[in-house]
């Protein structure tokens, strides 16, 4: 029952350690407690950007517009920040998630009700959000001066030794673990994203698990809204554009499947972490920052080779001595 | 036995689909504790009649009756509340689930507050429910490794696991061993006993005789007759289900037979099919009868080299050619008109002309362009011998009526100039015309020399069309009749599995 770690879990943990390990014996100070939590907390908003793609892709859907509706709501609490300063920042950030997981609702209406495909939604979406950063910006950056001191504090202070950002996404991976294993709106995600069909013939509605699916990304995208910017310090048109691209490797590389109703937790956040190992130790390592995009882009064409041979299928069985063998 | 009432029953039930009606006012009635056996040939609305009962379709008229008050079923979910479930024909599972969790979707356990899955009581319940069916199953594997037969059992144990008071089987039996089979029978039982009304499709007529108390026959979307099943015996079944005689409009002309244009000799795939031999001359048209699911599309489909089998050769005019691809297929001389003609037979979103000269570009290229005067005039050739109807050939053919799709392929596939073309159920869900204009252009093909061989599930169509019929039961040939020979009963008790082993010459 107990089937935490699949085989592709395994390997993606094996892949990190070695990793580490090599690049910590060419140079001492990457295996030191302080960097590899530095590593961690640098990876935490890929990790939970990608705890909310993981279901959308499980749907069979794609959301391409995450990373423009963290620049949105990013931009938006930075210049609320800006111009009142005294307004509390965790009610700042409540509205942001809440800003985000209104996009998020909108990316999934469109895909429900009017059944139009996911990555057409999302790419018209993409564009829409962040040309709204524009209308509302004039195109001006809102630089470090202008935010309150504690809106840029929050994800900097430590709680027993760990920075709160990167609390934030260890807690949502253990709210992501309970809800893909224990929550029935979690399961009958995997069930509509597996077999659309069977779900429909079981009562499950797949339009509106994709429509859960979206909003749970699009208010993660917001809550990263607010991580983004105080973390960096900066609000601008252009903050974490491509960052999409990213978010979908980590889940293609952890073992999610593009076509739908595979995918798990772990391999998720081993995804992003692989991603974040790769992005902190090839500089390390005196790599140029030109290979690392190759290198990742090389692994996620060696993943997604993995995935599809392990789901060839090979014809349906007819003959009653093969109906049998398998069963042994 | 007191007269009991129907706890189930339908009146005037009609549900029409493009180009076909499916039902037409049909009634059905299903007792408390009794076994129902629907008894009709592949076509006779059987599957559309479960999807009907089941809330998965709804019906155009009629109405639904569940303990004498009239019922609305908008969706499954609102059938399986009121306890009643189907297991369906094609196991409609999760491959990639857990089988616990194949049974529970859709009604987890849960506990607390928060509703939290309970896994733990569901896999219990699920062992339990596994082990009253004497189903040797692990809870914890994944669907997609277990057997068709082992998935029917999981798709038994889930409609178990409501607290169901209608059971339909949809040939249950298809895929299953006779030791499952044994199983499910005592299921059955229990189920009777519990008080279950019980409908149970099967084309085997020994399935029906043992655990049927009451039949029903459908034959082309219409009801026929009921009763109780010992108040018949199987030939008078089989005459209901056949009904028409077979004589009525097929165009049938015997053609002298010409050379064998093909030999096919010990096909075999892992899975699908096993040892297939047969020859096939100029002038014939051969057809092939079974159940669906027999394995015939396979068949075509591995001849066709969409599939590769593990065994055996193909002999082209005597020569053997090796066919791994559709490509090296049309080069041998073999063209193939799929079942499903939307999806595998034409491009919906490009015109008749272009749908036409899409095998053979390089006949209409010119120094590397294409030349669309001549692939509008060889597009022209065939579209007109085949009375395609339409204002022009450069009509879409998503524009076109399902018969004149179908058109649209044989036109391409003739101006391949082929010597076999394999026709997988050339009629289906076309209008009667369009299917009679495919009925003669057959025998046309025929007479200009051409092999055809027809897959077909309508026993009129293929007796009346065919000048030898080979039947398939399960993946094997069983057995092969001549024209002169042909006789519906022994054809329909060949493809159920009640002939196996026997050739009839």
């Amino acid at each position: 029952m107990k089937k935490l770690f699949t085989s592709r879990e395994a390997l993606l943990c094996v892949l990190i350690l070695i990793m580490t390990l090599s690049v910590g014996a060419i140079a001492d100070d990457f295996l030191s407690i302080s960097n590899l939590l530095s590593i961690y907390n640098d990876t935490s908003i890929l990790i939970i950007l990608a705890l909310g793609q993981m279901l959308v892709i499980i749907t069979r859907c794609i959301d391409l517009s995450v990373a423009a509706n963290l620049a949105l709501t990013g931009m938006v609490i930075a210049m609320i920040n800006s111009s009142f300063p005294d307004f509390p920042v965790p009610l700042l950030v409540l509205f942001g998630a809440l800003l985000g997981l209104w996009m998020g609702m909108i990316n999934g209406l469109l895909v429900w009700k009017l059944g139009i495909p996911a990555i057409v939604v999302t790419l018209g979406t993409m564009s829409i959000y962040r040309g709204i950063i524009f209308l509302l910006s004039d195109g001006a950056w809102v630089n470090a001066h202008e935010m309150s001191k504690v809106f840029m504090q929050i994800p900097r202070s430590t709680f027993i030794g760990i920075a709160l950002l990167s609390w934030v996404s260890i807690i949502t991976v253990a709210v992501f673990y309970y809800f893909t294993r224990y929550a029935r709106t979690g399961r009958e995600i995997y069930a509509a994203g597996n077999s659309p069909t069977a779900a429909f013939y079981t009562g499950i509605d797949v339009g509106r698990s994709q429509f859960i699916a979206f909003s749970l990304s699009g208010l993660l995208a917001g809550l990263c809204g607010y991580l983004w910017v105080s973390r960096y310090a900066v609000a601008y048109v252009d903050v974490a554009a491509g960052f999409e691209l990213q978010v979908i490797s980590a889940c293609v590389i952890g073992g999610i499947s593009i076509m739908g109703g595979i995918g798990t937790v772990a391999g998720c956040v081993l995804g992003a972490i692989f991603l974040g190992v790769i992005n902190n130790a090839l500089p390390v390592i005196g790599v140029s920052p030109f290979w690392q995009m190759a290198i990742s882009g090389g692994v996620i064409v060696l993943a997604v080779i993995a995935s599809s041979k392990a789901e060839q299928k090979s014809g349906r069985i007819i003959l009653k001595s093969a109906g049998l063998a398998p069963s042994r | 036995m007191s007269q009991v009432t129907p706890f189930y029953s339908l009146r005037g039930i009609s549900k029409a689909f493009p180009g076909v009606k499916a039902l037409d006012e049909v009634q059905l009635d299903l007792y408390p504790g009794e076994v129902m056996a629907l008894i009709g040939e592949n076509g006779a609305g059987k599957s559309t009649l479960v999807k009907t009962m089941t809330g998965i379709y709804q019906p155009d008229s009629g109405a639904l009756y569940l303990a004498g008050e009239t019922i609305k079923l908008p969706t499954p979910d609102a059938a399986r509340r009121l306890g009643i479930t189907a297991i369906h024909q094609e196991t409609v599972l999760f491959d990639e689930l857990s089988v616990t969790e194949n049974i529970f979707t859709g009604h987890h356990l849960t506990r607390g507050l928060l509703k939290t899955l309970d896994w733990p009581a569901m896999r219990s319940q699920c062992i339990k429910i596994l082990a009253d069916i004497e189903a040797q199953i692990d809870p914890d594997i994944l669907l997609k490794h277990l057997s068709i037969g082992q998935r029917h059992m999981v798709a038994i144990a889930r409609a178990l696991s409501f607290d169901a008071k209608v059971v339909i089987l949809d040939e249950p039996t298809a895929a299953l061993s006779i030791y499952e089979t044994q199983e499910l029978y005592k299921i059955v039982d229990k189920l009777k006993n519990a008080g279950c009304a019980i409908m149970f499709i099967s084309h085997k007529f020994d399935e029906v005789f043992a655990i049927a108390d009451r039949y029903t026959v459908f034959r082309d979307g219409c009801f026929i007759n009921q009763g109780k099943i010992d108040s018949v015996n199987q030939a008078q079944l089989v005459t209901m289900m056949v009904g028409r005689t077979v004589d009525q409009v097929y165009p049938k002309e015997s053609q002298p037979l010409g050379e064998q244009v093909l030999k096919v000799a010990n096909f075999s795939h892992p899975t699908e099919f096993n040892d297939l031999s047969f020859e096939l001359h100029a002038g014939e048209i051969l057809g092939f009868y079974g159940l669906v699911g027999a394995g015939r599309t396979e068949l075509m489909q591995a001849i066709y080299g969409v599939s590769n089998t593990s065994s055996g050769c193909i002999e082209i005019a005597g020569v053997a050619v090796s066919i791994h691809s559709p490509a090296d297929a049309i080069k041998a001389g073999i063209v193939y008109v799929p079942e499903e003609r939307q999806s595998q037979g034409v491009v919906l979103d490009l015109p008749i002309d272009q749908n036409i000269t899409l095998p053979q570009l390089s006949q209409i290229n010119n120094n590397g362009l294409l030349n669309p005067a001549s692939e509008y005039a060889l597009a022209d050739e065939y579209a007109s011998r085949l009375q395609v109807k339409a204002p022009d050939w450069h009509e879409l053919v998503g524009n076109l009526s399902g018969g004149n799709q179908q058109k649209v392929v044989i036109a391409k596939w003739l101006a391949t100039q082929p010597k076999v073309i394999i026709l997988d159920e050339p009629t289906k869900g076309i209008d009667i015309s369009s299917k009679a204009a495919v009925h003669s252009f057959m025998s046309e093909l025929v007479k200009q020399g051409l092999a055809v061989i027809m897959v077909s599930s309508e026993l009129p169509e293929v007796m009346g069309m065919s000048d030898r019929i080979i039947v398939m039961s399960e993946g094997l040939q069983v057995c092969d009749f001549n024209r002169a020979d042909f006789n519906a009963e022994q054809i329909v008790s060949a493809a159920s599995g009640g002939l196996n082993e026997k050739t009839i010459h």
